[in-house]
């Protein structure tokens, strides 16, 4: 590593900050925009303008925005995002109680999905044009195209009801052994590992066959060294930086895949939590899960931006 | 082309023709089940079989009969002329969402790219950061504040998928003003109402409708999975998300029900895409 790679790095690091600031600017002028008030929300029609003013002053709804916004963002960056309107708890510890579920399903995912989707990347790059980087390519763009919901209802329609290996809709808290915990996992892990596959291994694929076509590959042919030996000791070191650029940016696709998957299999993590907020019009808590969503969104496309910083070979050794 | 390749030129020929064949093939079945489903919002309540509302069986979750081709639902309707009368939401939404959209970003990505210097950099620095906010998180968050409605819907959809569009147009707003043409143009003084009209947007039609496409699905999909959510079009109107969602709980007993709209709304994305891909193959092949 040296000065110059340094400097870039921290310039992304640097950017990332300021997006998330923006978004936060964002996210708490939206749900502002409406002329309505949280305290009336949360008495309801039958409340005395007495005790809405009371509720406004502890809200500190009655300072100017651009301090209830400073005080929201201390408030998040000090743990505390505020009080749920609806049923009085406070946020971070509804938040905390639902995370590592979602991160789990998201980590199972994750390392189900990466290996696999590099092998069908580097394979279909490999035979690329043949019957099987066809089917693979079909395959995938068909299921970037297809909403979540039809992958997961067919994966309940096919191994839950017809085939009877895995049961449906059940997310059971007591898992003991490793057999319950597949049984568990299985469908909503094997939902999302479609849609984050897809697209990773196309990702790949692109970045295999973009250093298939570079002269020292066809300096490698020439000299008759064979295929296999090809893709995997000269095209694959030199492809690492764009396949982990794409990794990172797929796995950013695992967002929308949660939300629906987690809504569709019961699945009692912070996206179901988000979406029971955002129908009842929770917004301290529909404020707080939008800014974990996309805090973890934005730290995956600083990774990839970071990794292909890291992997720029022209970078280093300068 | 490198000449290193010209040996091997003459198999790949017949292989790229068989692939162009391979293409219209496709690109036509794309073009019919757009046709197929734009005919269908149009008609579709005037040729259902039943009224969308109508309770016409005893039986819920009934499978594919000859009375009812798709099944019914959780209530008893008739399954498809229930997708027959959401197909106008489903479309109708979209097509909306997605005509804002673009009409918008192409007009703002004309007026960056012509006014050019610091006005284009602030535009594009700014629409920058709103795609910072992924989607879904960003609907949901109108919808949290707002309350769902039609009119929010498109709003919102249309917000999500206008940098998108201004982008493209954009960089290719860039390109062709460098162009002679326009240059001749500039310089006989024609105004840049004229300019734009006239030399620069029948220019780029071709991958700005590419585009448009794109986007229709991309649309379609964040608001039939709001509507999944519940969180969409609310009862007792109905587009296809709607339709998945209402019927869920005849998922564990296998219902046709469910999986039919889901179907449906994969077909008309499907079918987009393959009609896209036909259009950008006849691009690449005409350049």
């Amino acid at each position: 590593m040296n000065g110059m790679v340094g400097r870039l790095i921290l310039r992304r690091l640097a950017l990332g900050v300021l997006t998330l600031f923006l978004v936060s600017v964002g996210v708490f002028f939206i749900t502002n925009l409406l002329p309505g008030d949280a305290a009336q929300t949360a008495l309801g029609q039958a409340a005395t303008p007495e005790t809405v003013a009371a509720l406004r002053l502890q809200f500190g709804l009655d300072l100017p925005a651009p301090l209830r916004y400073a005080h929201w963002l201390f408030g998040l960056l000090s743990g505390n995002p505020g009080i749920s309107l609806v049923n009085n708890s406070p946020v971070a510890q509804m938040i905390a109680g639902r995370l590592p579920a979602s991160l789990l399903l998201a980590g199972v995912t994750a390392a189900v999905s990466v290996p696999l989707a590099l092998v069908l990347g580097i394979t279909s790059a490999m035979y690329r044009g043949s019957w099987f980087d066809r089917i693979v390519n079909v395959t995938a763009v068909s299921l970037v195209s297809v909403p979540e919901f039809l992958v997961a209802t067919i994966a309940v329609m096919l191994f839950a009801v017809k085939l009877r290996w895995l049961s449906a809709l059940s997310h059971t808290s007591d898992i003991a052994t490793f057999g319950q915990f597949v049984k568990a996992y299985a469908m909503p892990v094997m939902t999302l590992c479609c849609v984050i596959v897809a697209q990773m291994s196309r990702m790949t694929r692109a970045a295999v066959i973009d250093q298939l076509r570079s002269s020292y590959v066809e300096m490698a042919l020439l000299k008759g060294v064979n295929p296999t030996r090809i893709v995997l000791r000269h095209a694959l070191p030199n492809a690492i930086g764009p396949i982990a650029n794409a990794v990172a940016l797929s796995l950013s696709y695992l967002l929308g895949g949660v939300i629906i998957v987690e809504t569709i299999f019961n699945y009692p993590g912070i996206a179901t939590l988000m979406i029971d907020a955002v129908t009842t019009r929770d917004m301290p808590l529909v404020q707080a899960c939008s800014m974990i969503f996309c805090a973890g969104y934005l730290l995956l496309v600083l990774a990839a931006d970071v990794l292909a910083i890291l992997s720029n070979p022209r970078l280093r050794n300068r | 082309m490198k000449p290193a390749h010209e040996s091997s030129a003459r198999p790949v020929i017949t292989a790229q023709k068989r692939r162009r064949n391979g293409r219209s093939w496709l690109g036509l079945i794309g073009l019919a089940i757009v046709l197929f489903w734009l005919a269908m919002a149009l008609l579709g309540p005037s040729i259902s079989p039943y009224d969308a509302g109508a309770i016409v069986d005893v039986d819920v979750f009934s499978g594919i009969s000859r009375k009812f081709w798709l099944g019914t639902d959780y209530l008893g309707r008739d399954m498809l002329s229930r997708i027959l009368f959401g197909t106008r939401y489903t479309i109708g939404l979209a097509l909306a969402a997605t005509l804002l959209a673009c009409s918008v970003g192409t007009a703002i990505a004309l007026f960056a790219a012509l006014t050019g210097g610091w006005v284009d950099a602030l535009i594009s620095r700014v629409l920058d950061a709103l795609i910072s906010i992924p989607s879904k998180m960003f609907a949901l968050l109108m919808v949290a504040t707002f309350g769902s409605s039609v009119w929010l819907l498109i709003l919102t959809a249309a917000i999500t998928y206008m940098p998108g569009s201004y982008r493209i147009v954009r960089s290719l707003a860039v390109n062709i003003q460098t162009m002679e043409y326009v240059q001749a143009a500039r310089a006989r003084g024609e105004g840049v109402l004229y300019i734009t009209c006239v030399e620069m947007l029948p220019n780029m039609i071709g991958p700005v409708l590419a585009d448009m496409g794109l986007r229709f699905v991309f649309v379609v999909l964040l608001l039939s999975g709001l509507s999944f959510l519940s969180l969409g079009v609310q009862p007792p109107d109905a587009d296809w998300g709607s339709l998945v969602r209402e019927n869920i709980s005849g998922l564990g007993e296998g219902a046709t029900a469910v999986i039919m709209p889901a179907l449906a709304i994969a077909m008309l994305t499907i079918g987009v895409n393959l009609l896209i891909d036909n259009l950008r193959g006849k691009r690449a092949r005409k350049d």
